[in-house]
């Protein structure tokens, strides 16, 4: 089995590293370096890191302001409290002046786990997708995790990243001639009969599903879909137009989310069954992650129930 | 001050008045009430106290000054336009869909607007993260932001104020406009904020009450903040909703209504006497 490494760890390495390189680069956490990892660079590079207590609504508006002289804001907190406690002072003061910040949600999802729902954020991408201006990167392990930071940084323009608390295992080395560019969809595995459009951490378990379609011989094409904005428009055409059925798979909210986003694609561009995989309208609850994973079937053999589901929608 | 100054920006602060009320009346809507009540003070700051220039207006060098309650946008329009950062003209497209003059201050298409604001709360923590920037990069500017004394009731503001003294921004200064009314009535009654004074010097701030008309206090106060060292300084400013147009002064019901024909002429005319020759 590969490696397992938190996309967070990756991502902490990454902010230090390139964080270091580049002087624009400035680090603010809301008490939560510990978790964020932004404490590595913290510890590297102290003069550039702002510890601003546990109050994000400031801590983004700070930002907005030092990203108007210049600098490369970085912003850090569960992603429950960097996007929705803080939605307006993203609205109007990041998004609405189109302003260079990189806002950080980590423990994004159901994965966070013992904590529970208060803290187990299932809406963030649904909320920073209606910012008109926003670029949502949402690595799926540890290798894009470091990719997308170099990314981000270089991008000009508000920016979220959604990062994960649990350790995941590391895929995208696998794949050939890999390669990350903000907004392009990466094809993780060949198939003809399903598109199985995956980001985050369902990415793994859609290759685990592929697998296991395999076996009853359904061949089904597993796309990464690391930039949820702007998205890939031109791999989801193509996926409906060769397969004639997608399935969208994501650790979050079906509703507003990744796979609506997937879906507003191929109702515009070439209609077939889109069928979305994720947390069905709910909330979360506390339990060991993978439990609660299980819990919700935000795993493999969800989504393999849920192409299943869609097959039977495909038009012969 | 010397008495050609103090008549100098006195009269540039009555036209400001004329300025931001004609903008108000064109566009049928618009805040008067919060706009007059800062116009003296924006006066000051933009001719004379900010270190700034109209023809390099995103010199990384400048003073900055948010308005965090970005519906005064009227008076901050009227004074950068006097100032020369756009045509005076444009200020009768205020609020118009063709336009580049939104509602509240908007800084992508308005020069002179270091950030954009109306949500209120939120520019005081834009203008400490400038601020900080300002002392991470050894540089000399100062930071203004302006809110409201309804807005400081968001508890964003308090947020911004633990972490402007925390890091000791003593390039910060912030005011108050304490003109004592917000939407709902006097602030005393919806929601009693007093003292403010004591609460911003238990947040570890340096706090000055000063007259927000008085233009020789002003400038004092100016320079008794820019001598305050290891801490932020917050003005108080003793002011009056709808300064100069009798029948607006402390009058609730102006602060987000534009005047009728009979009501505009009745303002331009009690300003124009205002005028000193």
């Amino acid at each position: 089995m590969a490696e397992k490494i938190a996309t967070r760890a990756a991502y902490g390495d990454a902010l230090k590293k390139d964080g270091k390189e580049n002087e624009r680069v400035i680090v603010l956490d809301a008490d939560l370096s510990a978790a964020t990892y932004s404490g590595r660079f913290a510890k590297e590079v102290p003069e550039r890191f702002i510890n601003c207590g546990i109050a994000e609504a400031n801590m983004v508006g700070m930002a907005a302001g030092l990203s108007t002289t210049g600098k490369i804001p970085f912003i850090h907190s569960f992603a429950m409290f960097s996007t929705g406690r803080v939605f307006d002072q993203i609205r109007n003061s990041v998004a609405y002046p189109h302003l260079n910040v990189k806002i950080v949600g980590t423990h994004a999802g159901l994965s966070v786990g013992e904590d529970g729902a208060t803290h187990q954020c299932l809406e963030d991408i649904a909320l920073m997708r209606v910012l008109p201006g926003m670029t949502i990167v949402n690595p799926c392990d540890a290798v894009e995790a470091d990719a997308a930071v170099k990314a981000v940084m270089d991008y000009e323009g508000p920016c979220y990243l959604r990062i994960g608390r649990n350790p995941v295992e590391v895929v995208m080395d696998q794949i050939p001639g890999y390669r990350f560019e903000l907004g392009k969809g990466v094809l993780a595995r060949d198939g003809k009969d399903v598109a199985i459009f995956a980001t985050g951490i369902m990415v793994q378990e859609s290759l685990k599903a592929a697998e296991l379609l395999a076996e009853e011989g359904i061949s089904a094409r597993v796309i990464n879909i690391h930039t949820i904005k702007p998205i890939d428009r031109d791999i989801i055409e193509k996926a409906a137009r060769e397969c004639g059925v997608i399935v969208t798979t994501e650790e979050h909210n079906i509703m507003a989310g990744f796979g609506s986003a997937v879906a507003e694609v191929v109702a515009e561009t070439y209609p077939v069954p889109v069928i979305r995989h994720g947390v069905n309208d709910e909330f979360g609850r506390s339990g060991a992650a993978q439990q609660v994973l299980d819990a919700y079937g935000i795993n493999a053999q969800g989504v393999v129930d849920a192409v299943h589901r869609a097959m039977s929608l495909k038009k012969k | 001050m010397e008495n050609a100054k103090r008549k100098e920006l006195s009269n540039l602060a009555t036209q400001a008045r004329m300025l931001a009320l004609d903008a108000i009346y064109t566009a049928k809507s618009g805040h008067p009430g919060g706009s007059l009540s800062i116009v003296d003070v924006l006066t000051l700051l933009y001719n004379g106290v900010m270190n700034i220039d109209p023809a390099n207006s995103k010199d990384p060098d400048r003073d900055r000054l948010v308005l965090s309650k970005g519906h005064g946008a009227p008076a901050l329009y009227a004074v950068l336009a006097q100032r020369g950062y756009f045509p005076v003209e444009d200020l009768k497209h205020l609020r118009n869909v063709n336009y580049h003059l939104s509602g509240h201050v908007e800084m992508n298409h308005v020069n002179g607007i270091d950030m954009s604001a109306g949500s209120l709360g939120q520019g005081i923590s834009a203008a400490v993260g400038m601020a900080l920037a300002g002392k991470l990069d050894h540089k000399n500017y100062r930071v203004y932001a302006i809110m409201g004394d309804g807005e400081i009731t968001e508890g964003q503001i308090w947020e911004a104020a633990l972490v402007a003294a925390h890091y000791k921004l003593d390039n910060f200064c912030g005011m108050v406009d304490v003109n004592g009314l917000q939407i709902d009535g006097p602030t005393e009654k919806v929601m009693n904020t007093a003292p403010l004074d004591e609460k911003f010097r238990a947040f570890g701030w340096h706090a000055i009450n000063v007259d927000g008309h008085d233009l020789d206090a002003l400038e004092k106060a100016f320079a008794e903040a820019a001598a305050t060292k290891d801490k932020p300084t917050m003005l108080l400013l003793q002011t009056v909703k709808g300064k100069g147009v009798s029948f607006m002064e402390n009058q609730v019901g102006w602060h987000g209504k534009a005047p009728n024909a009979d009501e505009y002429q009745q303002a331009m005319a009690e300003l124009k006497s205002q005028m000193e020759v």
